[in-house]
């Protein structure tokens, strides 16, 4: 009776072919929409119509729009994203470069958000309105409510400038850096402070997970067999918790991946964030269109490695 | 039920059931997240009337003056703008951009979930996938997408945010609205002519509308964070308008040298926020009628015992377990739930005590209580005393309950797709039973595991002790069940109910093998149901609860020839027997009485043919009829 996971995982991703096809309509429309003439916005102002209107053809600006998403749509799925005029690269090229750096900052803050998150529900849940409960409550509602960009202010002042223990800005030192420890600690700042706002989420619905699951007729059971209360806990409760909680870590993965636009601008990590943020305001749409289409990619990839481990770890879900 | 009386029930149900603004004020820190953020928007609302300078008045002698500086407070910024001015209008700013966001997020939200919820087939399917892909987004990155086309400034923010938060509505409201679909109300709005229009506004709005309320309240915040985000990045307000996300975002660079402009309108940004989600969770908990029924309490190893219950003094026990005017209550709020209301009664070694009423008479909380199971909150022992060789269990370290559970002592439950533990497969459960209790390995445990499957006759067991629970029929689920509960040759099995989710023919079955096995292990059974038919196959003596009280025990075959409690007649007649006509068959008419409220005198009063003035007006003992046998009937000794 045991089930197979790769057909699973195999039609799963079949399955984000349409979801992938729709972000690309979505990406593509939404920026189809923008008032103005493209054309005009790259070669500026002081264009010729004549310009304008050869540039046009040449984009294929003057062909029916869905006639134009089929072009644009042949010419992603080959990896052209097009040219960023301002920087004057492949789109293609930039995304590369950046998305190491913001999945670094993203997969490391997911994992301390996962692990924090996933211990403080825990904790919470077991001594349900004791101090410890409230406290890590209110510490993760402190979280929460916290803009990012401040804490990321805050910890820079304290940390970088008040202490000098860690590095401020960017990503490697720029004299003599370069390697793994170095990496680190330039990590440290941008990390937690990401990871700090992420974990409320995740904690919250540890908690009520486990409250949930701590009153099923199998908790009961466990307690029946003689099982001592760390085990009922960490065993039996957390397991049936966790099956409901993963979904949500996947979901986190996209609220990491959107936060990372503002620590990246405050600690200036050289992710697709900041590129992100740069590229909106010197209007340069190509650019923003590839950089969305690759972190939402990235997104739904997240989402779909959390169901696969939802279905690992629940034998009632069928394959 | 007097006029009196019943006028007492209600005045302490009202009493005891807060509203939910009482709910609210009672939460300590969601009064202090409403006290705060009242005076925030008290002064924002008045700030054109304070005596400050125009925020935008730039001094460039003055520039960037520290905190508490004369005739300015807070300082002033880069250009020499008083800050204490500008943060009071940029949190105007930013109050209005969120609650505006909000409102636009939680109309048409409401409106796609309203409609996908109300017309559910393809509208909800196109509705539906849409707000999937939008959710197929990183949130922010979405509301960048957005502002990338809109261009910067903070209109188009607000619109971009308020976008980013219509799923959570859509999905909100049509959550609900697909259980109110189909209700009475519903349809009997549409029989009586309404228009679709008409029913979504009058009958299905007004019973989303918590719902909405709650997403607000929870998303406010979020919405008021994220305009400010997207200020900071410079995409959202742009100069000379401000607030505080824009503020922050132009004193970014000077962190250095002047600190307090980026720090104070983030610490606003904070204080704004955090006080909205206080405000927030308590509104949502007020709203949720679990938390008011107490229902996400958290039950903890075991069960509470009233300390008197702990050190009552023991007589001479009977039996090997012996129940000693048992109370056991569920206190929720004010009202307390007595369930369990004082039975005494023994089991000998070897003997089967069958414990027999209808669901809802307390057999199974009885059955729970003995080894603490009964959840806590809301069950307490009041008083009584369980006594196991000599030893209330009732006062026992943890320690040496955890030993008695599942190893003197072993339960088999009713259901066993829910008892049984999901994800863990059958043999791994059965070994755990066995390993909780006795040093061996994980291989000898496994070996054990099969063995025990193969004596509660699982056809090819060493196979099937690899599969999960669900994989398995009813039947053969609760022999695991049956094998994790022999899993440490206990003294006594508590069965409750074992039976009463299975098919017929297996529940024969099941009993069978339950009975044969207990005997070839020499235990003693207690086995709870409502069935006096499985009593009669199974039992040596019986013991008939109702309302939480005993009110007939004794030997099997005396009680079923000559029941001496009206009740006992009910339940022997409710059983078919193949040798009568079919219209012998009756059942109990009416309810049990609530255990919240039950009368001073005889509890089945209410429901019983023979009832006179004498049964409700004091409550009437158990007496014994002979040494074996025991009523609780004024008219028991009649029947002898």
């Amino acid at each position: 009776m045991e089930r197979q996971i790769w057909p699973y995982i195999g039609r799963r991703l079949v399955m984000t072919i349409p979801v992938l096809f729709g972000l690309t309509v979505i990406v593509f429309f939404i920026m189809a929409l923008i008032p103005g003439d493209p054309a005009t916005a790259i070669l500026g102002s002081y264009a010729t119509p004549e310009n304008v209107a050869q540039l046009n053809a040449q984009l294929g600006l003057d062909k029916p729009l869905v006639q134009q998403y089929l072009t644009w749509l042949g010419n992603v799925v080959q990896g052209d994203f097009g040219r960023s005029y301002n920087q004057n690269r492949e789109v293609i090229e930039i995304v590369g470069e950046r998305f190491g750096a913001t999945l670094i900052l993203a997969g490391t803050a997911l994992v301390l958000c996962s692990i924090f998150g996933l211990l403080v529900g825990i904790i919470s849940a077991v001594y349900q309105y004791g101090w410890a409960d409230k406290i890590l409550t209110l510490i993760v509602l402190i979280g929460i409510s916290t803009p990012a960009f401040w804490l990321g202010l805050l910890m820079i002042m304290l940390f970088a400038v008040q202490l000098r223990w860690l590095p401020a800005s960017g990503m490697f030192a720029v004299y003599g850096g370069g390697d793994l420890p170095d990496l680190i600690l330039h990590l440290i700042l941008p990390a937690s402070t990401l990871a700090f706002i992420a974990t409320g989420v995740i904690a919250r619905l540890t908690r009520a997970s486990m409250l949930e699951v701590l009153r099923q007729d199998y908790i009961r059971t466990a307690r029946a067999k003689g099982l001592n209360e760390r085990r009922v806990i960490y065993r039996h409760a957390f397991k049936a918790a966790l099956v409901s909680i993963v979904p949500v870590i996947g979901i986190q993965a996209g609220f990491v991946l959107g936060g990372a636009v503002y620590i990246e601008t405050v600690f200036q990590w050289p992710g697709i964030g900041s590129m992100l943020v740069n590229a909106i305001s010197t209007r340069d749409l190509l650019l923003v269109q590839g950089g969305v289409l690759v972190v939402a990619a990235a997104y739904v990839f997240f989402n779909l490695v959390a169901d696969v481990v939802q279905v690992m770890l629940d034998p009632r879900v069928s394959t | 039920m007097t006029t009196a009386t019943a006028n007492a029930t209600q005045l302490k149900k009202r009493s005891g059931r807060a509203g939910p603004l009482a709910l609210l004020l009672r939460n300590h820190l969601a009064g202090f997240g409403l006290v705060v953020l009242g005076l925030v928007v008290l002064t924002v609302l008045v700030t054109p009337w304070l005596p400050l300078p125009d925020p935008n008045a730039t001094a460039l002698s003055d520039r960037l003056l520290p905190v508490f500086s004369d005739g300015h407070f807070l300082g002033t910024d880069q250009l020499g703008r008083d800050l204490l001015s500008r943060i009071l209008w940029g949190t105007r700013v930013s109050l209005a951009v969120g609650i505006t966001a909000t409102l636009v997020a939680a109309t048409f939200g409401s409106v796609i979930g309203l409609l996908a919820g109300y017309f559910a087939g393809r509208v909800d399917g196109v509705l539906m996938r849409g707000i999937d892909m939008l959710m197929a987004f990183p949130y922010i990155l979405l509301a960048l997408a957005i502002v990338a086309v809109l261009g910067p400034g903070l209109l188009n923010a607000l619109y971009a945010i308020a976008i980013v938060n219509i799923p959570f509505f859509a999905r909100n409201v049509r959550g609900v609205v697909v259980t109110l679909r189909n209700r009475e109300f519903v349809d009997a709005a549409r029989l009586s002519g309404k228009g679709n229009t008409l029913i979504l506004l009058t009958e299905v709005l007004p019973n989303v509308l918590p719902v909405i309320v709650i997403t607000m309240s929870t998303t406010v915040g979020w919405m008021i964070l994220e305009t400010a985000g997207l200020s900071f990045l410079g995409l959202g307000a742009q100069p000379p308008q401000a607030d505080l996300g824009s503020i922050l975002g132009e004193g970014r660079r000077l962190i250095i040298n002047a600190p307090h402009v980026a720090t104070i309108p983030g610490l606003v940004i904070f204080v704004l926020v955090m006080s909205i989600n206080l405000l927030g969770d308590g509104v949502r908990d007020a709203l949720d009628p679990r938390l008011k029924a107490g229902a996400l309490l958290r039950p903890a190893a075991r069960t509470q015992v009233a300390n008197e219950a702990k050190t009552a003094a023991r007589g001479e026990q009977r039996g090997l377990l012996e129940v000693k005017d048992l109370h056991t209550e569920f206190r929720i709020g004010q009202d307390i739930h007595r369930a369990v209301n004082g039975p005494t009664f023994h089991i000998e070694p070897g003997e089967c005590l069958g414990i027999i009423g209808e669901s809802g008479s307390g057999k199974s909380v009885t059955a729970m209580s003995l080894l603490g199971l009964v959840a806590s909150p809301p069950g307490v022992i009041a008083s009584g005393q369980v006594n196991y060789r000599n030893e209330n269990i009732l006062g026992v370290s943890d320690d040496r309950l955890r030993h008695l559970r599942g190893g003197e002592l072993a339960y088999i439950f009713q259901d066993p797709l829910s008892t049984l533990h999901p994800l863990f497969t059958v043999g791994d459960q059965l070994v755990e039973a066995m390993r909780a209790h006795h040093p061996y390995s994980y291989r000898e445990a496994w070996d054990k595991a099969v063995t025990l499957l193969e004596n509660v006759r699982i056809p090819n067991a060493r196979e099937r002790a690899k599969v999960y629970p669900h994989q398995l029929s009813g039947g053969m689920r609760q022999r695991v069940s049956i094998a994790m509960a022999l899993a440490n040759e206990p003294q006594l099995l508590i069965a409750d109910e074992p039976t009463t989710a299975l098919d017929v023919t297996v529940q024969a079955q099941i009993l069978k093998l339950l009975n044969q096995l207990r005997r070839e292990q020499d235990a003693s059974l207690m086995f709870i149901t409502h069935d006096f038919g499985v009593v009669a196959d199974i039992c040596d003596r019986v013991a008939v609860m109702y309302a939480g009280e005993l009110v007939e025990v004794g030997p099997v075959a005396e009680v079923l020839a000559n029941p001496a409690h009206p009740y006992t007649q009910r339940l022997i007649a409710c059983v078919p027997d193949v040798n009568r006509k079919q219209g012998n068959l009756t059942e109990i008419p009416g309810l049990p009485p609530k255990v919240s409220d039950l009368p001073v005198g005889c509890k089945f009063a209410d429901r019983c043919d023979r009832a006179v003035e004498r049964c409700r007006q004091a409550p009437i003992d158990l007496e014994p009829l002979t040494d074996q046998r025991q009523a609780r009937c004024i008219f028991a000794r009649e029947v002898l």
